[in-house]
């Protein structure tokens, strides 16, 4: 009987103790929230260059995403173009793809019928007019060979190339090997790049932060210093100052997100137009609802991160120990 | 209460700010350091609040050993103490209510409780009527008494005030000295720092006299400077 009502008084402590700190946080949240109305053109313009800051490597990531997307129509991997001799038959060319479909080295094979060649051209190239006139078909049966390894610039595409081009059915073989090379070097430089600016502008995110919340702490520290002096916890003291740099950092989150919609919206007429001379239905993609989490999550804790770093730097600096 | 054994202060450069000091205070008592200015009197009151730590002997306050208290222990004792400074250090943006309710937020008191608690302390000092003004509207002796209820808000077991009346007319001073009576007679320990000897006379109290660091009278026997 006694040692139940012990249990249910500790079980009442604590759940006292987890009540007064939840009332501390949404204190700390409130009087925090106060401070910013108290000074809205200097919280917002910290705001704003946090966001601008978020938005730079957010938008280029973006920028690379659609490019990739727009490349991704090769699938990202090397293609051989086998062009057949143009008097071979539907069936042998039908079975000249089984075959080469077989083989170990070959991921897959897709057939170009001329027919379908033809219509393509047709209709890609505008000129139908003139291609009605011709008599006949002057197109090739064509094969398009993916090969099973995918690294461009493998040493085995380069054999498998010239065992192609051997078949007696194949007129040619083509394998655009420079220009995927070039393409994959410059998507790699640009992937690099944003990685390096990303992680430089986090720098300057956490180290706007941590200056707005050093400025804070200064402009504070009589209040932080009688704080202490009645015994209040490094915790208690350190508590609205991270809610600053949390709230910093989503500002700036929401504001960077802000920029990108814009951004979207401005461009998105314009690359539709010039995808349409390219008789593309590409259109130019925003951010998906995973990657803006994870650009308020960015935020966020680049913001938590260096309110936590000036706080801790500073706090031990102030009077009393 | 506060008990000195063999204590010994040395800041980082320089001599020591205390030399030997030993003295006991009882619990409940009332009493004044006092001496010129350097002699160590906020030293000691530093010592007993942990803002500082001493270099040599024991402190043992409210029966604890100050060596034992760790850093991160340090905030939990102090709410066993409250402050009155010289010049106030009330916080401008903040109304009278929110600045005495500070030793109570801190500490994680209910809404409720803080509530009742300003209240009874503001009106102890008469304040009561104020509890929505700013510090800088009221005249310094009433920022002064805004700094005792905040000091006493807590109930604390010890009172600790540095130069209380330093910038109050004599008037106001004896009002404040007053005031402390009131909070020791309820049983709080307090101990005030102040060179203003006529009135520590008036007042009838233990004094202590520091002069270079060393306690030169002991409790109950004054001598003429």
């Amino acid at each position: 009987m006694r040692r139940r009502r012990r249990k249910a008084v500790s079980i009442k402590g604590l759940q006292r103790a987890f009540l007064t700190w939840l009332a501390q946080h949404a204190q700390a949240c409130v009087f925090n929230l106060g401070q910013l109305c108290k000074n809205p053109l200097s919280s917002l313009m910290t705001t704003a260059v946090i966001g601008i800051s978020l938005a730079l490597p957010a938008g280029f990531y973006l920028l690379l995403e659609n490019a990739n997307r727009l490349t991704g129509r090769w699938d990202g991997t090397v293609q051989i173009t086998l062009f057949l001799r143009q008097d071979l038959d539907a069936a042998r060319t039908k079975a000249l793809a089984d075959e080469l479909s077989g083989s170990a080295q070959i991921a897959s094979v897709q057939l170009i019928s001329p027919a379908e060649a033809l219509a393509e051209y047709q209709r890609a190239s505008g000129f139908a007019d003139v291609i009605d006139t011709l008599g006949e078909n002057p197109l090739p049966p064509i094969l398009l060979v993916r090969p099973e390894f995918s690294a461009p610039g493998a040493e085995q595409v380069d054999g498998l190339l010239s065992e192609l081009a051997a078949l007696t059915a194949v007129e040619s073989a083509q394998f655009d090997r420079q220009w995927v090379r070039r393409l994959f070097a410059i998507i790699d430089i640009l992937q690099g790049s944003i990685m390096i600016l990303s992680v430089l502008l986090a720098l300057a995110v956490l180290l706007i932060v941590g200056n707005t919340i050093r400025l804070a702490i200064y402009n504070r520290r009589a209040e932080i210093e009688i704080n202490k002096l009645f015994g209040a916890t490094d915790a208690f003291i350190r508590r609205p100052f991270l809610y600053a740099g949390l709230v910093h950092g989503l500002g700036g989150s929401l504001i960077a997100w802000l920029l990108l919609q814009a951004s979207i919206i401005a461009l998105r007429g314009r690359v539709g137009e010039l995808a349409r001379l390219y008789y593309s239905n590409f259109a130019l993609s925003g951010q998906d609802l995973a990657q803006a989490g994870l650009l308020f999550f960015a935020g966020g804790l680049l913001g938590l991160a260096g309110s936590w770093l000036a706080v801790s730097q500073h706090l031990k600096a102030l009077e009393p120990a | 209460m506060i008990r000195f054994i063999d204590v010994y202060m040395r800041y980082a450069a320089g001599d020591d700010a205390l030399k030997r000091i030993n003295l006991h205070i009882e619990r409940g008592a009332m009493v004044y350091v006092t001496g010129r200015s350097g002699a160590g009197k906020s030293t000691l009151l530093r010592l007993i609040a942990l803002i500082e730590r001493h270099s040599r002997g024991q402190i043992i306050v409210n029966e604890q050993n100050l060596e034992r208290i760790a850093g991160r222990r340090i905030p939990f004792f102090r709410r066993s103490i409250g402050f009155v400074f010289q010049d106030h250090r009330l916080l401008g943006d903040r109304t009278v209510f929110d600045n005495v309710a500070l030793p109570l937020v801190v500490a994680g008191y209910r809404y409720q409780d803080i509530k009742r608690r300003v209240r009874a302390a503001l009106d102890k000092v008469s304040l009561l009527n104020k509890e929505r003004s700013r510090p800088a509207s009221l005249s310094g002796g009433e920022q002064q008494r805004v700094g005792i209820a905040r000091a006493v808000v807590h109930r604390p077991a010890v009172l600790l005030a540095d130069e209380p009346t330093g910038n109050l007319d004599p008037a106001l001073s004896w009002d404040s000295m007053k005031l402390f009576e009131q909070f020791n007679r309820v049983g709080v320990t307090v101990l005030i720092a102040s060179h203003d000897l006529d009135m520590i006379r008036k007042m009838k109290k233990n004094i202590i006299t520091l002069r270079d660091g060393r306690i030169l009278t002991h409790i109950g026997h004054t001598i003429k400077e």
